[in-house]
């Protein structure tokens, strides 16, 4: 197998492995705000246990989360070097402002949200929450940034890199790179907003449905059940409104990704010939026949949703150069899943709530049950979405803009294909050549590694994420079905941080606390 | 002042803040076996329970500010170094999990696999660490574009894994002295006599490692001639380490903490005083070396990057500051804790 194959697969198994907790992270946390703030106000011991059962399934997925995420940013340098020398300006500082902004925040006041419950009054510890959250939305922030960036690049410029004052050329070939000119339009790219939107409202999906499908399973035990029914409801109300929302979200960045990277959407729609297009509800992709086999479509439909009418043409495949075309079948799968399962959602929250309101739902076991599982369904559809817009991004590692036309529509080439934008380069002999202003994702990967290295560690990636899969499953079954604490035994205390470390008496100087000299 | 030797130097700062305060914690968990019970080793894990995941962070950001800043750098030495960094990553991994997963179950061999996980990962890392500095102070071959040309086996020669073994020692002689600082009792006791142990070993190391430097890597003393003011380091080091016996021989713990911490701060600007201007050194032509000019992004994306930094530093150094502060004092095991 090739390397670029090879290290492909190995970002794809340890981001979707990754991805499995973050959103929990984010969905959990603003949850944790919700309990801590409520039992601020209300003193309701319930509350207090319940934030507390909380943050121990918190922590588990949030350490999870740092140990599978740190091998994200290494495998930037690791196998996709090439990429990395040529997106690092622009790139690298979002990365940077992540860390800067984000992980030190998370990471920090997480100490006290776990440990800190004996050492900090309640508001302190509230305080503590709402950083600790602030920094996992952040995060999320400026991560969607940077991969908004390599599907709608903007606020950057190509040049050529200088060595010793010198345009540099290797071979007789200019080395090029991406350079940032203006930040806030790398910040604001045109697919940003759009997708971190979606990514937050997939993320509050994923911790509401977590959430409920451990309070079902409770309710149907009969255990903890007025915890249960508290966490079911309250998770519900933030699970339907996000379930709603994903559609209206789902459809304008759709609409985004038909004005920005119009070959992705023809890919999820296996769009083969441009013209009027059908939506597809089920089929199986034919790229020999360029169509779809055993097709179950709304005529019109996919005209009808990027036009708002039934007959406008839409481009298909067939308006890029073959070796510009994404591949067809994942996408297509992948975005089918995503959305099922949305609708799903949709018709298991409301009918959850319209039961809730009726004062049926703790009784309506199956319902309950759909629930205990649904949790799945809710993994499945956040790393779809991601395969999906992952996948159609093919064949480039960074995506070129389109040139558009003064009336918008995108501008052909000579043989009637959609055009890219270019830059023009010169080689070390003074010849001019031109570059299409993207960079491919087989020339991406580093030149330093070979196929058997990436071999070697994906396996390892594979045992080892296979092993804490397995004892993260165990270890959270355990958690949950030692379930929570009853309620009681709240701390009188309400300090503020600093106070409360003050009471702490004996300690000198030092910030390891050492009784000093 | 010049864009690229403050980013050198703000680099230098995330670098030695990292060796600084996950130093501690990589070498509580190299000392792990030290613990005898299944409370000493709860003890040893809580001391750096609530503070090693925000002492990592150092290292994410020194990797993300190398990426924005010397792409090329890190692309160099990210790929080149392929296998050893997957190690380090595999190990990194390890540490994390083990101190999660450690105390979730209440078995004797569950508790006993991940004791010897937190061990050998930390370890594991801390070699690699070593490794990396070593091959950095030393010079790697490269070619025309700057892509490192060796093999996995050439990062493993006598130099730099003399370097490993160095930091693993510098970072046992920090760990001991931060665990005898949280500790009470009889572990407290038993850790005494390897406060002179690791401090013995690191010594000998120490030594070793700078003759082997003066004899053997001539650039790395070239900074040194031309500005003699430099040895300023040394000196502050050599008193930081000789401060070490004096203060643990007084009873100053707390002051033996701070003499290690001042130790791995000057060894940290030794190394970039070895390095510059260079950030990857190719042993096979100077020529081919990135430096902090040819690595570099462009001027605009160094200013966006420390506007950055100084909003974001003054709140880093804040709460961790308020957060070192609230977990202050000898390890208490509460029902929270790991």
């Amino acid at each position: 197998m090739d390397v670029v194959l090879l290290s492909r697969l190995q970002f794809a198994l340890t981001v979707m492995f990754h991805y499995l907790f973050p959103p929990l992270t984010i969905g959990i946390g603003v949850v944790l705000v919700y309990l801590e703030g409520m039992y601020l106000r209300t003193r309701d011991p319930l509350y207090h246990s319940a934030a507390k059962f909380w943050t121990r399934i918190f922590a588990l997925n949030f350490a999870l989360g740092v140990a599978t995420g740190i091998v994200m940013e290494f495998e930037f340098g690791t196998n996709w070097a090439v990429y990395s020398r040529f997106v690092g300006d622009v790139f690298g500082s979002a990365l940077a402002a992540e860390g800067i902004f984000a992980f030190f925040l998370e990471s920090g006041f997480l100490a006290v949200l776990v440990f800190g419950w004996n050492r900090v009054g309640p508001k302190m510890h509230f305080f503590s929450t709402v950083m600790v959250s602030l920094g996992s939305i952040f995060s999320s922030v400026w991560i969607v940034v940077a991969n908004s960036w390599q599907q709608t690049p903007a606020g950057h410029h190509l040049v050529q890199m200088m060595r010793d004052g010198q345009p540099w050329f290797v071979n007789g070939e200019p080395v090029m790179r991406a350079e940032i000119l203006d930040f806030w339009s790398l910040v604001f790219n045109p697919s940003t907003v759009h997708r971190l939107v979606h990514v937050w409202i997939g993320s509050f999906i994923l911790g509401s449905f977590f959430i409920m499908s451990i309070s079902a399973w409770y309710l149907l035990k009969r255990r903890h059940e007025e915890f249960a029914k508290r966490s079911f409801a309250g998770a519900l109300t933030l699970g339907t409104v996000a379930s709603l929302a994903a559609i209206v979200s789902g459809h304008f960045q759709a609409m985004n990704v038909y004005d920005t990277q119009p070959a992705k959407l023809a890919a999820f729609e296996a769009h083969y010939e441009s013209g009027p297009g059908d939506l597809s509800l089920f089929g199986i992709p034919n790229d020999e026949t360029q169509s779809v086999d055993f097709n179950l479509a709304v005529p019109g439909g996919l005209s009808f949703l990027v036009h708002e009418s039934f007959d406008e043409p839409v481009l298909g495949l067939d308006a890029f150069r073959p070796d510009h075309r994404p591949p067809v079948a994942i996408p297509f799968f992948s975005y089918r899943v995503m959305i099922g399962l949305g609708t799903g959602f949709i018709v298991i929250t409301l009918l959850a709530s319209f039961l809730l309101w009726r004062g049926r739902l703790f009784d309506t076991r199956w319902l309950l049950w759909v629930f205990v599982f649904a949790v799945l369904g809710a993994v499945a559809a956040n790393q779809m979405g991601w395969v999906a817009a992952e996948v159609g991004r093919q064949p480039w590692i960074v995506h070129p803009p389109m040139v558009v036309d003064p009336d918008g529509a995108p501008a052909r080439d000579a043989d009637g294909f959609v055009l890219y934008q270019s830059v023009d380069a010169s080689l070390a002999d003074g010849t001019e050549r031109t570059m299409i202003a993207g960079l491919r994702t087989t020339d991406g990967v580093s030149e330093a590694v070979a196929a058997d290295q990436v071999l070697i560690s994906i396996i390892m990636f594979g045992l080892i994420y296979l092993l804490l899969f397995v004892l993260w499953l165990f270890v959270l079954d355990r958690k949950i079905k030692a379930g929570p604490e009853p309620p009681g035994d709240v701390p009188p205390t309400d300090r503020g941080l600093l106070e409360a470390a003050g009471a702490l008496a004996g300690s000198v100087d030092s910030l390891t606390g050492s009784k000093g000299a | 002042m010049d864009l690229h030797v403050i980013w050198f130097g703000l680099l230098g700062a995330l670098l030695a803040g990292y060796a600084v305060l996950d130093g501690f914690d990589l070498g509580v968990g190299i000392l792990h076996p030290l613990a005898k019970t299944d409370e000493e080793r709860r003890i040893f894990v809580n001391a750096i329970g609530p503070l090693w995941d925000g002492n990592e962070v150092w290292l994410v950001t020194f990797g993300g500010a190398l990426f924005a800043m010397f792409p090329e750098a890190y692309a160099t030495v990210f790929s080149g170094f392929y296998l050893a960094f997957m190690l380090l990553l595999f190990g990194l991994i390890f540490r994390a999990v083990s101190l999660e997963f450690r105390g979730k179950i209440h078995s004797p061999r569950w508790r006993r696999f991940w004791d010897w996980s937190f061990f050998a990962s930390s370890t594991v890392a801390t070699v690699i660490f070593g490794v990396a500095v070593g091959n950095a102070i030393k010079g790697i071959p490269l070619d025309e574009r700057g892509v490192y040309t060796g093999g996995f086996f050439d990062l493993l020669q006598p130099y730099p894994v003399l370097i490993g073994l160095l930091a693993v020692a510098v970072f046992a002689m920090h760990g001991s002295m931060f665990l005898h600082l949280k500790t009470e009792g009889e572990v407290n006791e038993r850790l005494g006599p390897w406060l002179w142990h690791t401090w013995g070993v690191f010594l000998v190391l120490y030594l070793l490692a700078t003759m082997y430097t003066l004899i053997a890597i001539p650039r790395a003393t070239a900074n040194l001639e031309r500005a003699p003011w430099l040895a300023a380091v040394m000196v502050v080091n050599v008193i930081a380490i000789a401060n070490i016996p004096r203060a643990i021989f007084r009873g100053r713990y707390g002051q033996a903490f701070l003499s290690s911490t001042a130790t791995i701060v000057c060894m940290v600007l030794l190394f970039g005083m070895a390095l510059f201007p260079n950030l990857v050194t190719a042993s096979n032509d100077p020529a081919l070396s990135w430096t902090i000019v040819n690595a570099a992004s462009s001027e605009k994306t160094m200013k966006i990057g420390l506007l950055i930094v100084a909003i974001g530093m003054p709140f880093i150094l804040a709460y961790t500051s308020v957060i070192y502060w609230t977990f202050r004092g000898k390890v208490v095991l509460d029902e929270h804790a790991y």
